[in-house]
C-alpha cells in the first residue's frame, strides 16, 4: 500500500479553530490560519478543514480562511461543511482547496457526488461519513454533526458513494470523536476492506498506539488527527517514528 | 524570466498551481489561446481528470499544434500530473487516445496488484519517495538540485506514464514494487507526475529549478 498519511483535522466555527467531544461541546483553540502554518512547517501530510456551522460565504467565512491558508501552505487541503452545489465547490477550489468533503448534501441528493466528480475529477470529491454504532450491530450514517439520523447503513453508503464517483472517504466515528479512547477500528476496517478508494479514519486518537491500531487493524489509508495535535499532546515526529518502528510506512520528511 | 504562462483549458483546478508559482517569485498569466501559447516564455500544462477530456479541452481550443510547435522549438515547458501524461504519444485510458507526442512513450493503467501479487488501492494517492532511475545513485539532473533521493512528493493518479527510453527518466517512485515515472524530461520539455505545488518545500524546490532551468 501507499504510505499512510497523517492529516491534521481542523474543525472551524466562525473565525476560530475549535474542538469538541463527539462533535459537540466546543472549545476554542485559536486562529486556524496560524495553526495550519505551524502544522505545515512541522511536516503534516495534509490538512482537512470542516466548518461545523457551514458558513461558506461572507467575511471570516470558510472560503476566506482557506484563501489565507493556501497562501502559505503547500500540502493538500480538503475543505468541507455546508457545501450544497457544484458552485459551492467552485468557490472553495478558487479559494485554494484541493478536495471537497460533503456529507449532508450528498445524503439528500447522491447525484451531487457524480456531478462534482465529473466536473473536477474523482480525486476532488471526498465523501464525508459520520458513523454511529447501531444497537443491533453495524453503523448508521448521520448528518448535522452526528445529530440527525439518515437511516443509511454506513458501509452500504460508502460502497454506493464510491460507485457514484467519490475518490476518497473521510470516515468520522461519532462515538469516538474527541473521547481520546481510540479509533473505531472495526468501523474503519469494515469500510476500508470493501471500497477500492482510500479511507481517512477520524475520531478518537488518544495515544500513539491508537493510531497504530487504526493503521494496522483498521487498514486506514490515512488518519485525521485533531485533539492530539491541537493540545500538543503528541508531537508529529513522535507519531512518524512510532509508525516506522511498527513497520507501518509513513512519509519520512 | 519571470512570467509563467499556464494553459487554462477548462479542466481541473489552476489555483493551487498558480499560487505556488507566485510563491516562488514568478508572475503567472493564464491563456486559452494559440497566440498566448506561442508567445509564452515558459509554458505550464496542468491538469487532473481523464486523458481524453484533457486532449479534447486542448483540441477544442486549437491548442494542440501550437503547443507542439512551441515545444519542438526547444522552448521550456512543464506538464503536471495529467499534463505530464499528455506529453507522451498515446494513452490507454478509456480506449486509445493520441497525446502531444513530445516525449516518446505510452500511458498505461497502474496494475491493480503490486509486484508480489498483493491488491492495492487505485488511485495511487499520497506521499511517495522520489528515487533516481538508477536506484543506487543520486539524482543527476540539475532540476533535482537540493532534493535528496528518498524525499517524498504527493501523488494522485491511476495511470502510469511510461517513457520508451531510460534517458527520459529524471526521477521514479515505486508503488508496491511497480515502477512509476515521477519526473521526465526531453530537452526543455519537463513533466511531473506528482503535484509539486502540493509537495511542501521539496515541491517548491523542484518548481524553482524547473522554471529557472532554461537560464542555465
Amino acid at each position: 500500500m501507499a504510505n499512510v498519511r497523517i492529516i491534521g483535522r481542523m474543525d472551524i466555527k466562525g473565525p476560530n479553530l475549535i474542538k469538541g467531544i463527539r462533535l459537540e461541546g466546543l472549545r476554542v483553540i485559536g486562529d486556524p490560519r496560524v495553526i495550519a502554518k505551524k502544522y505545515y512547517e512541522a511536516g503534516i501530510d495534509e490538512l482537512i478543514y470542516i466548518d461545523i456551522v457551514a458558513s461558506l460565504y461572507g467575511r471570516n467565512s470558510l472560503a476566506d480562511i482557506v484563501a489565507h491558508t493556501a497562501q502559505e501552505v503547500f500540502v493538500p487541503l480538503t475543505v468541507g461543511g455546508g457545501i450544497r452545489s457544484v458552485d459551492d465547490v467552485m468557490t472553495l477550489l478558487r479559494a485554494g482547496a484541493d478536495k471537497i468533503a460533503i456529507n449532508t448534501a450528498v445524503v439528500r441528493r447522491p447525484a451531487l457526488i457524480t456531478e462534482v466528480a465529473q466536473r473536477f475529477g474523482s480525486q476532488c470529491m471526498v465523501l464525508s461519513i459520520e458513523a454511529k454504532r447501531k444497537p443491533g450491530g453495524g453503523w448508521e450514517a448521520y448528518v448535522e454533526n452526528g445529530r440527525e439520523h439518515t437511516g443509511l447503513d454506513a458501509v452500504e453508503w460508502a460502497i454506493r458513494g464510491t460507485e457514484l464517483g467519490a475518490g476518497e472517504i473521510l470516515l468520522t466515528s461519532v462515538d469516538q470523536e474527541g473521547t481520546r479512547k481510540g479509533f473505531d477500528c472495526e468501523l474503519v476496517n469494515a469500510i476500508s476492506s470493501v471500497v477500492p478508494i482510500p479511507v481517512v479514519a477520524s475520531g478518537g486518537m488518544g495515544t500513539v498506539k491508537h493510531m497504530l491500531d487504526v493503521m494496522t487493524k483498521g487498514k486506514a489509508d490515512a488518519v485525521a488527527i485533531a485533539d492530539a495535535l491541537h493540545y500538543d499532546r503528541i508531537p508529529l515526529a513522535e507519531m512518524r517514528a512510532a509508525a516506522l518502528d511498527a513497520g507501518v510506512h509513513v512519509r519520512r520528511p | 524570466m519571470s512570467i509563467v504562462t499556464v494553459i487554462d483549458y477548462g479542466i481541473g483546478n489552476l489555483f493551487s498551481v498558480r499560487r505556488s508559482f507566485e510563491h516562488c517569485g514568478f508572475e503567472v498569466k493564464l491563456t486559452d489561446s494559440p497566440a498566448g501559447v506561442l508567445k509564452a516564455e515558459f509554458l505550464v500544462l496542468p491538469g487532473v481528470g481523464a486523458f481524453r477530456d484533457g486532449m479534447q479541452g486542448l483540441t477544442q481550443r486549437n491548442l494542440v499544434e501550437p503547443i507542439r510547435e512551441y515545444a519542438r522549438a526547444g522552448r521550456p515547458m512543464l506538464g503536471i500530473c495529467l499534463g505530464m501524461q499528455m506529453l507522451l504519444d498515446v494513452s490507454e485510458e478509456f480506449g486509445e487516445h493520441e497525446g502531444l507526442g513530445l516525449i516518446p512513450g505510452r500511458v498505461v493503467p497502474i496494475s491493480q496488484h503490486g509486484t508480489h501479487g498483493e491488491a492495492h488501492k487505485i488511485p495511487h494517492i499520497g506521499w511517495n519517495e522520489l528515487v533516481a532511475p538508477n536506484v543506487n545513485s543520486g539524482f543527476h539532473d540539475p532540476i533535482m538540485n537540493g532534493v535528496t533521493a528518498g524525499s517524498s512528493a504527493y501523488f494522485v493518479h491511476s495511470f502510469n506514464a511510461v517513457p520508451t527510453g531510460e534517458e527520459y527518466r529524471v526521477a521514479d517512485c515505486y508503488y508496491d514494487g511497480i515502477r512509476i515515472a515521477a519526473t521526465v524530461r526531453s530537452n526543455h520539455t519537463f513533466g511531473c507526475q506528482f503535484h509539486p505545488e502540493k509537495s511542501g518545500s521539496i515541491g517548491l524546490s523542484i518548481i524553482r529549478n524547473i522554471l529557472n532551468s532554461h537560464l542555465w
